[in-house]
């Protein structure tokens, strides 16, 4: 018995046992080697710049939160109940944390596999489709954001930021925000081709990060500003989080969810077809 | 194993590949000669199935590149022009995360690493990072990751390009080893030498199209004589010489610095030059090779 189970799969096996599933030619169900490759790299890659990005927002807590929270008091939340503003501004941060997670994996570290390391262009010389690449990176990234998130969680327990037992809730919805964010990063970066345009999504992170609701509530806009920003991701990312970790959860939420689904298919598509156009022409 | 009937291949309109007609048989090495911008890389890039054609018929094992993609590619092993190995892996990482790539098992893959570091003479250097292996070795690990889905048929794209010539050697060795064990080897090159070494047969290739297909002896015997001499009388009187001595040989080529001469018996022809009291600067008799042949059919001006 073992002698048989000796008996390898060659590739070529492998290969053609998906050949009369529909997709075939973009997707082998393989998006878990992309991750592996990662794994792999990050094993040997520099840990003081993954936790760089942590840090961050744990600074825009200590300063804002406790900073200048201590002038303002405390402030009111979506529902009208009274907050300290350190437990305001944290679900923001919580929500930024994840963003900025999966848009570092899924921006420059995209792009230089991209155009200097060659690395899709030899993934898809083997039997791996353009999908199986984009939803590998993608998981990358957002695996990235999640963790981020979580350590971000674990800082703000301690300091008495988690009042409700809804706040479990942000954890799945940073990995909504995660896999948003990392899918629309990298189908957008797919289409850059210089680091001049590469500057231009930093240019937009930024004012959207200060801007999106994160440290005040949105009121003190004119409502054609409100209008604008409640378009950008971050907004709804806020939103979603700042209900979950304040306990006010309703039905209402559903449209941030969408916003994110919309955003995750939206961005595996043109990844894939980005990707497909570049290697497999 | 490789059959393409009317083969084209246009980008935009430019027709980098224009009608090509060839087969490669199972366990032979294929050449695919030309200058720069001859087609040969695009190619190489449809038989890989990552590249769609856009005339003709390809088939590879019996299946179409343009619908079945996936599967063909997993026949194949491609060693590309540039080394795009993974640089943030190591040596052994480079060949496991490319096995792994096509599916195959950790198990199976264990093993065949070990089997494919020995190949490549990599064994020592198994954990350095892929970024610090010479040049030589950068090219044997990309073969080696060629291997690891046991391919029918390897592709390299010009294999030897950038390496010095101890490393040549030992790759060519490899590349012989792989024929050995029935491998197909379908190979570009501008090399004449390392045609004539590894090719069982090619065809040579210029704007897209075919000049010639034979063995590299058989293109020497068709398109250049047996020998060659080569005489020089200094830049200012070739062109007069050659007037004089232009009944010698098959034909003569005049070149700013020496007159060829294609001929069967290269020392008799130098022997009539000295009767008719032409002195030659410097004279050399040699038998003719590929690079003779390859002149002769894409022409000598520069390709950039």
């Amino acid at each position: 018995m073992s002698m048989i189970n000796l008996a390898v799969d060659s590739a070529v096996a492998i290969a053609e046992r998906r050949r009369n599933r529909p997709g075939r030619s973009i997707y082998s169900g393989r998006a878990r080697v992309a991750l592996e490759r990662n794994f792999m790299a990050f094993r040997s890659s520099n840990w003081i710049i993954v936790l760089s990005g942590f840090v961050e927002p744990l600074f825009y807590l200590l300063a804002f939160g406790f900073g200048i929270g201590k002038l303002i008091g405390g402030v009111t939340d979506g529902d009208g109940h009274p907050v300290q503003y350190a437990a305001y501004i944290a679900p923001a941060l919580l929500a930024t944390s994840a963003m900025n997670g999966a848009i570092y994996d899924s921006t420059w570290n995209v792009f230089f596999k991209m155009h200097f390391a060659k690395l899709y262009e030899t993934m898809l010389a083997t039997s791996l489709g353009p999908l199986d690449v984009a939803i590998g990176e993608i998981g990358w990234a957002l695996l990235r954001g999640l963790i981020y998130a979580i350590g971000f969680m674990a800082v703000m327990a301690p300091l008495g930021l988690i009042p409700s037992w809804w706040a479990l809730m942000a954890i799945p919805g940073a990995v909504l925000i995660a896999f948003g964010f990392a899918s629309f990063g990298m189908a957008i970066t797919s289409y850059l081709k210089t680091f001049h345009q590469m500057n231009w999504i930093n240019f937009f992170m930024l004012p959207m990060f200060l801007f999106s609701g994160t440290f005040y509530p949105l009121s003190i806009y004119p409502q054609w500003i409100q209008s604008i920003i409640q378009a950008m991701p971050l907004w709804h990312a806020i939103q979603l989080e700042r209900a979950f970790m304040l306990g006010n959860v309703s039905w209402g939420l559903l449209v941030h969810v969408l916003y994110f689904a919309v955003m995750i298919i939206a961005g595996l598509i043109f990844t894939t077809r980005r990707l497909t156009a570049l290697f497999i022409k | 194993m490789i059959i393409a009937r009317g083969l084209t291949k246009v980008y935009g309109d430019f027709t980098a590949v224009d009608g090509i007609d060839f087969e490669v048989r199972k366990g032979e090495a294929f050449g695919l000669l030309g200058p720069n911008g001859a087609g040969k890389s695009t190619t190489m890039k449809m038989i890989a199935s990552v590249s769609k054609r856009t005339g003709g018929e390809l088939t590879i094992l019996g299946l179409d590149p343009n619908k079945r993609g996936p599967e063909i590619r997993a026949h194949l092993g491609v060693v590309p022009q540039q080394d795009n190995l993974d640089r943030e892996l190591k040596v052994h990482e480079n060949l496991f995360s490319y096995g792994r790539f096509f599916g195959l098992s950790r198990k199976f893959l264990k093993n065949k690493v070990e089997e494919l570091l020995e190949f490549a003479q990599l064994t020592e250097k198994r954990n350095s990072k892929a970024e610090e292996l010479s040049g030589g070795m950068k090219r044997r690990l990309t073969i080696a990751r060629g291997l690891v889905n046991e391919p029918e048929i390897l592709m390299l794209d010009e294999p030897t390009t950038g390496l010095d010539p101890q490393a040549r050697h030992i790759l060519w060795d490899r590349l012989f080893r792989l024929k050995e064990q029935g491998v197909t080897l379908v190979i570009t090159t501008h090399y004449m030498d390392e045609a004539e070494q590894l090719c069982d047969r090619l065809i040579v290739m210029d704007k897209g199209k075919i000049m010639a297909e034979g063995s590299p002896a058989d293109l020497i015997k068709r398109y250049a004589s047996k020998e060659v001499l080569e005489v020089r009388f200094g830049s200012s009187k070739n062109q007069e010489v050659a007037e004089q001595i232009s009944h010698l040989g098959h034909r003569t080529e005049v070149l700013p610095d020496r007159i060829l001469i294609y001929s069967e018996n290269g020392e008799e022809d130098l022997q009539a030059i000295l009767k008719m009291g032409l002195e030659p600067v410097t004279s050399l008799v040699r038998r003719s090779s590929l690079e003779d042949v390859f002149l002769r059919l894409t022409g000598r001006t520069l390709v950039e």
